[in-house]
């Protein structure tokens, strides 16, 4: 176990003294609609134990059957890495004692991946690319989930006992697992980051998972190791397990290599070991020293035959893959008209599916991007939040900007319609209704707001009357103080020089 | 081959969750070193060019359709398990390792 009092070296200054190397390991959870290896219907947010069969409760003469859906996915998702597919491969037993795991062992693979040898190019926020290698993807089965019981903080130490839950025990994981990643320097947070939500994009455009994040669908275990330099040989690495949102792998990198360097200037080595990450406060810690290859004594799965895609069927699914996130932001970059510097703040916010579903709805793309990378991209960090979690949809928006390219609303009034939308007030046009905040049409009140400015500011009828229009804005402006924003500016305009004249 | 340890035998053990008492090591590590030696033997006889079995029947892409079936009723389940609590099984205080 290492210290636990370790003093951090400034993250700048660490960058500056070591070469950081990662190695990020991502699950992803399968979307079928059954487990890996038997019927059990594979849902999210059962009841507990009510998704098992004798398969996922590990019972004696249970055997496993594969699910073909899952090793189409896999095959998907090793192809959109551009890996190679295993003519064959077979399924291993990783045995360990966990409650989570029934059988105690998990059925993975280990040494024939069923993908291997890839590469998948990351997009950073700066539009540049970095290409992160892809040493193989392998097909296994989640575990159960366990909730310590008794004890202050909910996690095992100082619990009495645990409550076991299986329906997660046997969905479909494909864990893609990188070659050391090297080169990235002071970029290490970033590229893990970028790394990670690539995948996750990935997953998503393929189909093979609704890959949630906050569901725990995708989870990552990210290795840091630092060595002097890049012509060192590697350092001893940390694996930092289950970071479960992109900006945590961020920061969990980065909390990595600050402590770790602290480590290594106060003459201390880097233990090989897996530790947490603590969300709310920002750091890790040491967890279990992490066990040799050779403890799980890894064996063939006897109960299952070895699978060798057919080359036909591989090319099959090859060809039947969707466009892949980073085509398709080209695409819709040309679509859209956007500049680059605006569609990479565009990505970078989280924003592409928001716009694209806010097109759909009817906004324009410019419409769109202005509601999305403005007013809500402002509020989002605000509350810091994702753009995404805003309690807002695309089809509000859509809404939101029909009312305003139907004059029924101004663009100041269309910011009151957005506070009342996001404070669960409801659509915008219920807003519009409860709030009363409809642009006044009626020429009424307005002739009547107008007749009180020109009246209070005498001189500038006059100025008006003789030809000079620069005052007018002064008597919009009055109007508008007066009907609360309420009027419509254009419409104002026209009445006060009909006023003018008239008079 | 090289003769197994006393030590190996008691990490092996461990990692098993076997408990074995000190003349018990003893023992098995004599009797396991046969055993391994036994096995290596059949190294002298697979060269590089013999695959590994791992299955004696010439069988591949045995898969199933993703059509799910009815799962166990719970209440039996649970009732099959030394304890339970809250629909999920109750399993004693997990020590030296995590989540």
């Amino acid at each position: 176990m290492t210290s636990t009092t370790t003093e951090l070296v400034d993250y700048d200054d660490a960058i500056a003294r070591f070469d950081p190397v990662l190695g990020i390991e991502v699950h992803v959870e399968l979307g079928t609609r059954t487990k890996m290896f038997d019927g059990a219907p594979a849902g999210f947010g059962e009841e507990p134990n009510t998704s098992v069969t004798p398969v996922s409760l590990g019972l004696p003469g249970s055997l496993p059957v594969v699910n073909g859906t899952a090793v189409e996915y896999a095959i998907r998702i090793g192809l959109a890495l551009n890996c190679q597919i295993a003519e064959s491969c077979r399924f291993a037993r990783k045995n360990y004692f966990y409650p989570d795991v029934p059988k105690n062992f998990q059925t993975s693979q280990y040494d024939e991946p069923i993908a291997f040898e890839g590469h998948v190019d990351v997009e950073l926020e700066d539009g540049t690319t970095f290409r992160v290698e892809i040493e193989r993807a392998h097909m296994e089965e989640d575990a159960g989930k366990n909730t310590h019981v008794g004890g202050a903080t909910g996690r095992i130490h100082g619990a009495e006992y645990s409550l076991v839950d299986y329906n997660r025990a046997g969905i479909p994981l494909v864990e893609i697992v990188t070659k050391p990643i090297t080169g990235a320097g002071e970029r290490a947070p970033e590229v893990a980051r970028a790394y990670v939500q690539t995948l996750r994009d990935l997953f998503r455009a393929l189909e093979v998972s609704e890959a949630r994040m906050e569901r725990g669908n995708v989870r990552a275990d990210v290795n840091v190791s630092l060595r002097p330099t890049p012509d060192s040989p590697l350092g001893t690495r940390t694996e930092t397990k289950n970071v479960n949102s992109f900006r945590s792998v961020e920061r969990a990198v980065r909390y990595e290599i600050s402590r770790q360097a602290g480590v290594l200037d106060a003459g201390g080595t880097i233990v090989q070991e897996t530790r947490h990450w603590h969300e709310d406060t920002g750091i890790t810690t040491s967890g279990r020293i992490k066990s040799d290859a050779e403890d799980y004594r890894y064996f063939p799965e006897p109960d299952l035959v070895p699978i060798a895609p057919d080359r036909a069927w591989v090319e099959e699914i090859r060809a039947s893959l969707p466009e892949l996130p980073a085509a398709r932001r080209r695409r819709l970059q040309g679509e859209w008209g956007y500049a680059d510097a605006e569609m990479r703040d565009v990505v970078n916010a989280g924003a592409v599916e928001l716009i694209e579903a806010t097109t759909a709805a009817g906004a324009s793309p410019a419409a769109a991007r202005k509601w999305w990378m403005g007013e809500l991209a402002r509020t989002a960090k605000q509350q810091e939040v994702e753009l995404a979690e805003l309690p807002i949809t695309p089809a509000q928006i859509g809404q939101l900007q029909r009312l305003v390219d139907e004059g029924r609303i101004n663009d100041k009034l269309a910011r009151q319609v957005l506070e009342g939308v996001l404070a669960g007030e409801g659509d915008p046009e219920a807003v519009v209704q409860a709030r009363g905040l409809e642009v006044v049409s009626d020429d009424g009140p307005l002739l009547a707001a107008i007749d009180d400015a020109l009246a209070a500011q005498p001189d500038i009828a006059d100025k008006i009357r003789s030809g000079n229009l620069g005052p007018v804005g002064a008597i919009i402006g009055a109007v508008m103080k007066a009907t609360r924003g309420q009027a419509d500016a254009g419409r104002v305009r026209e009445l006060v020089l009909e006023r003018v004249q008239a008079g | 081959m090289s003769s197994l340890s006393r030590d190996e035998v008691a990490r092996v053990a461990g990692l098993a969750r076997i408990d074995l008492t000190p003349a018990e090591i003893d023992r098995l590590a004599g009797e396991l070193d046969v055993i391994v030696e036994a096995v290596a033997s059949v190294s002298e006889i697979a060269t590089p060019d013999v695959p590994a079995t791992s299955h004696p029947l010439p069988m591949t892409n045995v898969f199933r359709t993703d059509e799910p079936v009815a799962p166990l009723d719970r209440d039996a389940v649970l009732a099959a398990a030394p304890a339970a609590q809250d629909g999920k099984f109750l399993v004693p205080q997990i020590l030296g390792e995590d989540a």
